[in-house]
Formats: structure tokens, sequence, C-alpha cells
């Protein structure tokens, strides 16, 4: 056991030596930042807590070449600082985990935010994290130092390894420098809201708003029993002040069809998205899944699982469901399948997580070729901690 | 002709005879070409200066017997190469004299269309162009536009990650494709992604887009579509200076406006455009940008108005604004058609496709100006202004002795330019063979191995497309040698930082 061992590396040969010497002592390395997700996957006792917050720090930032390059372990909130006062965004919306489980926002590590692959609630106009995560610098199983993509914002040499990056969990490589995309802000937004859908309403009011030509960036829906008794299925536009107001406009025209239209005030707007981040609506004490749909199948999602106690509510067009539930977790994963998507754990007691894989199980053939993948990156497996049952 | 591909495998072609007959026996009738001239269309891609005729080439049209084909080959050992239209330029498709050419042509059919979850679902040998034609009467299109798509086909983009003049605004292939089917070289057949946004686990799609047919050949592809902007307008602006130019690409950037499209040529390039096609392109500059708005017509008319006062702070000389959709596109007629008007000024051109750091383009384009003299070859210059992608035309004479070998060292040149100042080889176009003896210039060797060894997890005989992408070919029982013992050291003194 090394369990009271701790490693915080500084330098990429100290990373290095690190994973070389997991290698030789036959331990297991559990790659963390700003530990905001812990609480997805098993808990890994045996793993030898590697600690990367001692790469962090703004390497290149160039407002007008759009791109952006930190240690990977540099906190969120700090880059969040850096762009905006230069009217710029990540390019994609990061999803910060912390506020699910109760701590406070600005915890995560841009590491870990890629990472996980997840974005909020403008993935679904701007892309993910593995649309705009450019080039990365690693340290893989094997112990080798790597790089891979490139700092400018069109590249297309050699095979897409950013791509595997993003959303890999730390079990391919430990990531200590990323390149990524960044955009301008746009000035003003908007939101236009229906009051009192239910599920199957709000998810054609969606595709309705998103097949407009209004370029809506965001689109979610709260149930009437998480919203103070009245469900709320709102869309967000962007832009400078002109194309705002004409895209309200025209969204006003449009959803007109499904009931009385408001425009949310600022602060009622902040609210709305705020709760999309914090899932504050949600019961805190209950597991808590999130499963990803083709749009038009979350209403599906939510009508199979609500007679069995789920609590529920839409981001993405109902693109993503975000449910709390307490009844058989095979009854999520199969909704999920049913819909033609996936659902994964993100919170729940020890014991569910001990029991339930964090993700949805894969076919037999594509499970197979990720293995193979991830020991291509990691042949011994120093990144299997066993958090993903890649150890059980 | 300088490129070296892999020696052909003597045995395999001894048993060509008994190749053919087994195709024959997973793809009847018309459907495996082995007859001299009927191969002589397959011998290269856009890139012609490389020509090679296949083995034998093979049209299935159903995923069984892609997969049987390959099924087939990987137990006998015989090397695969996967073509859709034939129009990479980077000879991603190039025939190899000992590989079955699997050409994907007859995967021709659109398979479905869901407009609520905005995603068409095609076979890979549907052309770019077809896919918004499919859908246009419903107000939607799909965004990455190659030049070539009228021609090129989705599975050939999927394979390249291709771009187009608006994936500045709309991204590359890879950010507009959310699920593919994939043979396997040992013929297993599986579905990454699919018509939900994320991945399940791994971002196995992510590598498979881009992986210029080294990975599986893809059978059916799920692309997003958008809905049509309501308008789009497009400003013309001249500059005495190639300076001036990126200095306004930089302010527009600066101003918070991202473009659909934002194009820029050089005096060679203006002038081959506008004797081709006679738009009215100003002859009197240096540099002309083409910048297109599109969004509600109230954001296009905001918009233009902002970069026209961009373009006036930053010295244009010429300064048109597009007030009807015939006169967009007739500031785009030039842009579009710059590569055979080019084609019309040189017997031969050579076109180039990296991407740099778009603040070094003064300093690349004098550089580029001193090789051209070094060399005694022209080149002419189109930008993907916005993202730095840099598209020189060299101009050369096949016929003239010589030419080619300097056309292609003026080439790399340029390349290793790229890299030198933070950019990269390829911006769209692919490694392909082109550029495959230039990776070490931006890959370490251990980069470079680490690369390979994800191909090793798809294709673990490296049969699909062997001899593109990477300089070395290391087999993947080598590549997968480590050279420290687990457990060797049992109790090492760990390590604290």
């Amino acid at each position: 056991m090394v369990t009271a061992m701790a490693l915080r590396p500084t330098s990429v040969d100290d990373l290095v030596e690190a994973v070389i010497t997991a290698q030789r002592s036959g331990y297991a390395l559990a790659i963390g930042g700003g530990l905001s997700k812990t609480g997805v996957g098993r808990e890994t006792p045996d793993a030898v807590p590697l600690d990367m917050t001692g790469f962090a720090g703004i390497i290149d930032y160039d407002p007008a070449e759009l791109v952006l390059t930190v240690g990977a372990g540099t906190p969120l909130s700090q880059i969040e600082t850096l762009v905006q006062a230069e009217g710029q965004a990540l390019a994609f919306d990061p999803f910060d985990h912390g506020p699910i489980y109760g701590q406070p926002a600005g915890r995560a590590t841009i590491g870990g935010v890629v990472a996980a692959g997840v974005a909020g609630s403008r993935r679904l106009s701007a892309g993910s994290a593995r649309d705009h995560l450019l080039g990365f610098r690693a340290v893989s199983g094997r112990g080798e130092a790597l790089l891979a993509g490139a700092r400018v914002v069109k590249n297309v040499t050699g095979y897409d390894l950013p791509k595997l990056a993003a959303g890999s969990w730390g079990r391919l490589f430990a990531m200590t420098e990323l390149t990524l995309k960044v955009l301008p802000q746009p000035p003003i937004r908007a939101t236009r809201a229906v009051a009192g859908l239910g599920a199957e309403q709000a998810v054609a009011m969606m595709a309705a708003a998103m097949g407009s030509p209004a370029e809506v960036v965001a689109a979610a829906h709260v149930p009437a029993d998480l919203h103070g008794g009245v469900a709320l299925t709102a869309v967000q536009v962007r832009g400078f002040g002109p194309a705002v107001r004409a895209k309200g406009a025209l969204l006003d025209g449009l959803l007109s069809a499904y009931g009385s239209v408001a425009a949310l005030d600022e602060h009622e707007a902040d609210l709305f998205w705020g709760s999309l981040r914090t899932l504050a609506p949600l019961d805190r004490g209950r597991p808590l899944w999130r499963v990803n749909v083709p749009p038009s199948k979350g209403s599906m999602v939510v009508s199979n699982l609500r007679p069995h106690g789920a609590q529920w509510l839409f981001d993405w067009a109902g693109g993503l469901v975000w449910l709390t539930f307490e009844g058989d977790p095979a009854l999520v994963r199969a909704a999920a399948a049913q819909a033609g998507g996936h659902a994964s754990l993100v919170r729940g007691p020890m014991s569910l997580r001990a029991e339930v894989p964090a993700f949805h199980p894969a076919p037999a053939g594509v499970a197979a070729l990720e293995t193979r993948i991830r020991r291509a990156f990691d042949p011994m497996g120093i990144f299997e901690t066993g958090r993903f049952g890649d150890r059980a | 002709m300088s490129l070296i591909m892999p020696e052909p495998d003597a045995g395999v072609l001894a048993r060509r005879g008994e190749i053919v007959r087994a195709l024959r026996a997973i793809v009847p009738g018309e459907g495996v070409i082995e007859d001299t001239d009927a191969l002589r269309p397959y011998e290269s891609d856009g890139l012609t200066a490389y020509r090679q005729p296949p083995m034998v080439v093979v049209l299935p049209d159903t995923t069984e017997q892609v997969s049987a084909i390959l099924a087939w080959c990987h137990a006998q050992g015989v090397k695969v190469v996967p073509r859709g239209s034939g129009t990479s330029l980077s000879g991603g498709a190039l025939p190899l004299a000992d590989a079955v050419l699997v050409g994907m042509a007859k995967f021709n059919r659109v398979l479905d269309i869901d407009y609520d979850d905005r995603l068409a679902v095609v076979q890979p040998g549907v052309t770019n162009l077809a896919v918004t034609h499919a859908v246009e009467d419903r107000g939607f299109y799909y965004a990455p536009d190659p030049s070539s798509q009228i021609a090129c086909s989705i599975g050939g983009n999927v394979a390249e990650n291709s771009g187009g003049v608006h994936c500045l605004k709309y991204g590359l292939t890879t950010n507009n494709v959310l699920g593919v089917e994939l043979v396997l070289m040992d013929g297993e057949v599986i579905r990454l992604g699919g018509r939900q946004l994320d991945p399940a686990g791994l971002d196995m799609l992510g590598a498979v887009v881009g992986s210029e047919g080294l990975l599986g050949i893809v059978t059916e592809v799920t692309v997003r579509i958008l809905p049509k902007p309501e308008g789009a307008r497009a400003l013309l602006i001249g500059f005495p200076s190639v300076e001036g130019a990126g200095k306004c690409v930089a302010d527009v950037i600066a101003a918070g406006i991202i473009p659909a499209g934002m194009e820029m040529m050089d005096r060679l390039a203006i002038h081959a455009a506008e004797a081709f096609v006679e738009v009215g392109y100003p002859l009197d500059v240096e540099a002309l940008l083409i910048v297109e708005l599109d969004g509600v017509v109230a954001e296009c008319d905001h918009l233009i108005e902002r970069v026209a006062d961009i373009a006036r702070a930053n010295g244009s000389t010429t300064l048109r604004l597009s007030n009807d959709e015939a006169e967009r596109v007739a500031f785009w007629a030039g842009r579009k058609a710059a590569f055979p008007a080019v084609g019309r000024v040189s017997p031969d051109y050579y076109c180039m496709d990296g991407t740099i750091p778009r603040r070094r383009l003064p300093e690349v384009l004098e550089r580029m100006r001193e090789l051209s003299d070094q060399y005694g070859l022209g080149v002419a210059n189109v930008f993907h202004a916005g993202d730095g992608n840099l598209h020189p035309l060299i101009l050369y004479d096949a016929n003239k002795p010589g030419e080619l070998d300097r056309a292609e060292a003026f080439g790399n040149d340029i390349l290793r330019l790229c890299v030198a100042v933070g950019g990269v080889l390829t911006g769209e176009h692919g490694v392909g063979v082109e550029k495959r003896d230039l990776m070490p210039v931006m890959f370490s060797e251990t980069d470079l191995k680490q690369q390979q060894r994800l191909k090793c997890a798809f294709d673990p005989k490296l049969l699909l497309n062997p001899g593109k992408v990477f300089p070395t070919l290391h087999r993947c029982a080598e590549l997968g040698r480590m050279h420290v013992h687990h457990g060797a050291v049992p109790f090492p003194e760990l390590p604290r930082f």
C-alpha cells in the first residue's frame, strides 16, 4: 500500500520519473487537478495521487490569434478572468463539476475540464472541449514526453490526438500543457422563454428554435416541480445589439405557437442558466445521472423513468437529460440505450459507485478497441486506477 | 519524382489472379476491375504528380462486402488503399502496386434526414454538395465546404478532415460529424459516435476523422446540418500592402467579429483570377480581402459597416460592399476560380497548404518571395486569412526538365518555413504521401511512434493505406516494446517532489 504518498511534479522530467517509478513499483497513478470531480467513478485507495497543479500558469496568449496555451493545472477561474479581460472566452463553454457536489465553483483546473470532455449549455452550438483543444503536451504511461496537435487554429497534420485527450479522464497520459481556441465574447445576450410546457412540447419548441435562423446558442427546460410550480423552457441568443434584437423578434414570432413568449430580464436569465450549471433544482442527496441522447429523444427518456421516481431537467435542447434517480440503475441505462444514447453516473454514494460503472458500457467490439487504444499510450496500465472499472 | 513507396510484395503480385477471383466472389459482376486500361483512371488522386496503377480495383456497395473484402485481405496479408472521389490534394488515395484499391463511389445514398435532431445519415460516397442539396428545400445546409465540394465525397472529407472557406466560423469536418459506421482492417464492423452530441467513452470518432484512410473504412456517416443563415453579405477590399490587409484581418477579429469567411489573395492570384472570370477585381492593389458576414439580416447590415470602417482605418484603396446576392457571388467568383485561373497562366501549379500564426504573414510572404527568386519559379498566394491557412501555388512546367523537382523543393522549403514560425505542415489537405517525409520537421521520433501506436490499435498488420502519413513504417511489435520491466525494482525509494 502506498496510500500515504502523493506526488506533485513541477517539471516534465519529474513527471517522467514519477511514471517510470510507478512502472517499476507496480502502482497506478491517479491524476488529479482541482479534485472537483472525485465524485465520479469508484474510489481508488490503491492508486497514488498524482497532483498536476504544479503545471500551472499562462504560457502564451495572443488574443488576435485566437489561441491560448496554458499549464494543465491552471485553475479554470484564472483562465476565465484572463480571457474576459480581452473580451474573449474559451471557444467551448467549460463545465465546472464542483457545484454539483456542493463545492464552490472555481476549483476545477483546465486540465481536468478538458480531460472530462464536458461542456455546459452552449455545447449545443459551440461544441465541447474536444472541438477546441488544438494541441497538448503530456507524459504517456510509457513514461515518454509527448507533443500532439499544434498552436494554430487550423491543423490536420497527423492523427488528431487532442480528440482522444478530451474525455480521456486521465486514462491515456498526464497532460502538462494545453493549447485551446478562444473566441470573442459576444457583448449582448438575450433569453426568450415559454412557461408551462410539458417535456414533449418543450423538446418540440427547442427543436423549432434550433432549426430557425436565429442562431440559438442554448436551449433548456426545467419542469414545473423543480421551478416553483411552473415549467420554463428557454432559449438564448447572443451577438451585437442589432443582431440580438432581430433574433429576439424572430423568436417572438416563431415560439408564439407554443405559448406566450417572455423576454427574461438579466437577473431572471442568469438565475435560469446558472441553475443549469449548478443543477441546484435537482435534489443533491440523490444519485445524479447525465444522459446523452439525440435531442428529440429526451422526452422518451423521462417518460420511461418518471414513473420510477426520476427528477429531471433538459439541457442541449433535450439532448442532455440530467436526472436524479433512486431506483434500479439498470433502468437508466436501458432508457438511455433505447433512446439511442448513453448514461453516465455522475454522483452517488460510494456503495452505488462501487457497483455501477460511471460510464455506459460499450458494445464488445468498441470496448476492445478502446482498450487497445489505452494500451497504445499506457501499455502497463499506469493510469488505470480502477476508477472506471478498468482494473476490476 | 522523389517519392519512395514501400517495396511491392512480389509474393502478393504473383497471386494477383487468385486475389481477383477472391474479390469477384465477394463483389460479383462489374464491381472488380482488373483490365489495365480500366485501372488507369484510378492511378492518381488530385495530386497528379504521383501516379501508380493499382493491382486491382474493387467497388463494393454494401457494408457486408467491405467487411468481407477487408477480412479476406487481412487473412491473406494483402494491402488495401481506400478511395472516395479521388480529389485528395495530398496523395492520400494514391494506389500501391501490390494493394487492392477499395473505391467507395457506389455508397451514394442519403439514408435518413432528421430535421428535429438536425442531422443527415449518408453513405460515404455521397458528395459534400449533395448533402446540402438533400436538405436545402427545408432551409438547411451542411457547413464544411471544401473547394472540391461538387465532387469530393463525405467519406473522403471524413478521412481528410476537410475544411473550406467557411470553417473559420463553422469548423472543419470533425466539428460537424456525429457518428460513423467503420469497418476495421480485420473486417469487424463498429459504430463510433451516434446521433447524440457526446461520445460514451474515449472519443475514437475524433481520432478516426482526419486519419487519412489508415484506421478503417467508413461505410456510413452521420453529419450535423444547420439552418441556413437568413442573409449573407460580403466586402471586397483592396490594400496597397499585404501588411495593411493583415492588420485589417487582425482588427476585425479584435473587434469581436468572426466572419463566415475571410480570404486573402496576393497580386499574382488577383491578376490571374480577374483575367479568368472578369468580375472587376482591382488590379492596382497588392492584397485583396473578401470578408463575408452571415446571420440575421440586421446582423449582416450592422457588421458589414463595422468591417468597412476597419478596412478604411487600415488604408484600403478599394472598398465594395455587396448589395445583393448576385454581387456577393461575383465577389467570390474570382476566389473560387483562383486555382484554375492560376492554371491558365502556368502549365502546371503545385498547391501548398501550411498554416501559420497570422501575425507572421508579412515575413512569411517576404521569405517566399526570396525563395521564388532562388528557385526561379513564380508563386501565387491565396490565403484563408481568418485562420492562417496559406495556399501558395507554385508555378512550374512539368515538361521542362527539373522543374517539378524544383517545385517540390520550393514547396518543402515553404512548409519548413511554416513550421519554423510556429505553424504546421497542413491545415486542411492532409499529409498523405506529399508531406509524409516532412513529418519529422514537426514531430519528434517519440511523437511519431506514439501516433503509429494508435494505428497499431486499429490495424496491427499495417495493411491499410501503408506508405502514407508516416515516413518510417515501424512494425507494431517493435513499437509495443517497453524497456522497463515490471517489478524489476521491487521496493524503490519513493520519489517526492
